[in-house]
């Protein structure tokens, strides 16, 4: 593959993006998965947001179940990107079921920043395929450190998913709505607590998300940004960006 | 059904969420209420996932190191640190906090 802006860009993102792998692999293992299972989320799932949310359910005492709505539910956004992607690339037979896999935030963003279909392909590719190999190597590296570790609320763990969880929902708060939905969907988790089994409260809160969302009128883009923004990486990729808006 | 079980089951899942962006006929993604639904549940789940996580002691409320953690990743976000950064400060600020006996 030539090294092209896209490229570059590309692979920026997948260095950034996969080595907070780490923490998932940490993450995981506190919250009592083997270090197969996290590493198995890490290839099979393969999606930050609902990997996190899946071990993050399991963490405070919620069902499997519980935790398969919740990571299910968080990944209802990556078919809106496989569209996306879908038309920009227009990808044939088993190079879609690959495609497809590598659909997350940072690859379609990649993809998206681009003007030439070349390069959006190229960095959709190398972004996506990237944070793949990055992502399950730092997951790995994360989990046996975890291990090894021992009580993970002695070394703070607990609090790294706190922050972990806000650092994926920051670059989302974007305008005023995105602010008062996380607020009220916040809440809404709080005050269930203490009255419905551990996990529930996630689920009650995306039910109150959906409806908003489906109800109201805004922005149809909102909440769909990229945990590393891949235009931050490329001056180029900013003006290019700045000459849609 | 055992952990594996659900592992599979919610990777299945999420596969075939990301392939149906690729099969399905564009407009039925292209519904603006779709993308937007997309949005919104994405932002209500990580802010409740957030709450959950620093607030929830089981089926109960407490108010302990996580929150000065809680506190801290939202600090060092507003002045722009990198995720891994903002993560590794919310491990630091639980345990040191822990370490001096308050949370």
């Amino acid at each position: 593959m030539a090294m092209t802006s896209a490229t570059k860009i590309g692979l920026s993102i997948a260095v950034a993006t996969g080595l907070y792998g780490v923490s998932f692999g940490a993450l995981g293992v506190a919250a009592g998965l083997t270090v197969w299972q996290t590493c198995a989320l890490s290839l099979l799932m393969f999606t930050g947001g609902s990997q996190f949310a899946f071990i993050g359910v399991i963490a405070g005492g919620g069902t499997g179940a519980a935790a398969t709505g919740a990571a299910a539910l968080l990944g209802v956004r990556n078919a809106v990107y496989g569209m996306q992607v879908s038309r920009m690339l227009r990808p044939h037979g088993s190079r879609k079921l690959v495609a497809a896999q590598v659909t997350i935030d940072e690859s379609t963003a990649t993809a998206a920043g681009q003007t030439e279909v070349g390069e959006q392909r190229r960095g959709f590719w190398s972004a996506g395929l990237g944070i793949f190999v990055l992502w399950n190597l730092f997951t790995a590296l994360g989990a046996v450190l975890g291990d090894a570790l021992g009580d993970p609320r002695r070394w703070g763990l607990d609090g790294a998913a706190v922050a972990a969880f806000l650092g994926l929902l920051w670059p989302r708060l974007s305008a005023r709505e995105p602010v008062a939905i996380a607020v009220v969907c916040a809440l809404v988790t709080v005050i269930a607590i203490p009255f419905v089994p551990p996990g529930i409260p996630i689920l009650i809160a995306a039910f109150v998300a959906g409806v908003w969302g489906w109800f109201s009128r805004g922005p149809a883009r909102e909440g769909l940004e990229a945990d590393i923004d891949p235009a931050s990486l490329d001056t180029r990729a900013n003006a290019a960006a700045q000459e849609r808006n | 059904m055992s952990l594996w079980t659900w592992i599979l089951i919610a990777s299945a899942i999420a596969y075939i969420t990301k392939l149906s962006g690729y099969l399905v006929p564009a407009r039925m993604l292209e519904n603006p209420h779709m993308t937007r639904v997309a949005g919104t549940l994405t932002i209500g789940l990580l802010a409740s996932l957030t709450a959950m996580n620093a607030f929830s002691e089981g089926q109960l409320l407490a108010f302990d190191a996580r929150v000065g953690a809680l506190v801290i990743a939202a600090i060092a976000l507003a002045m722009r640190m990198s995720f891994l950064g903002v993560v590794i400060l919310g491990a630091v600020a639980a345990a040191g906090i822990r370490a001096i006996g308050v949370g």
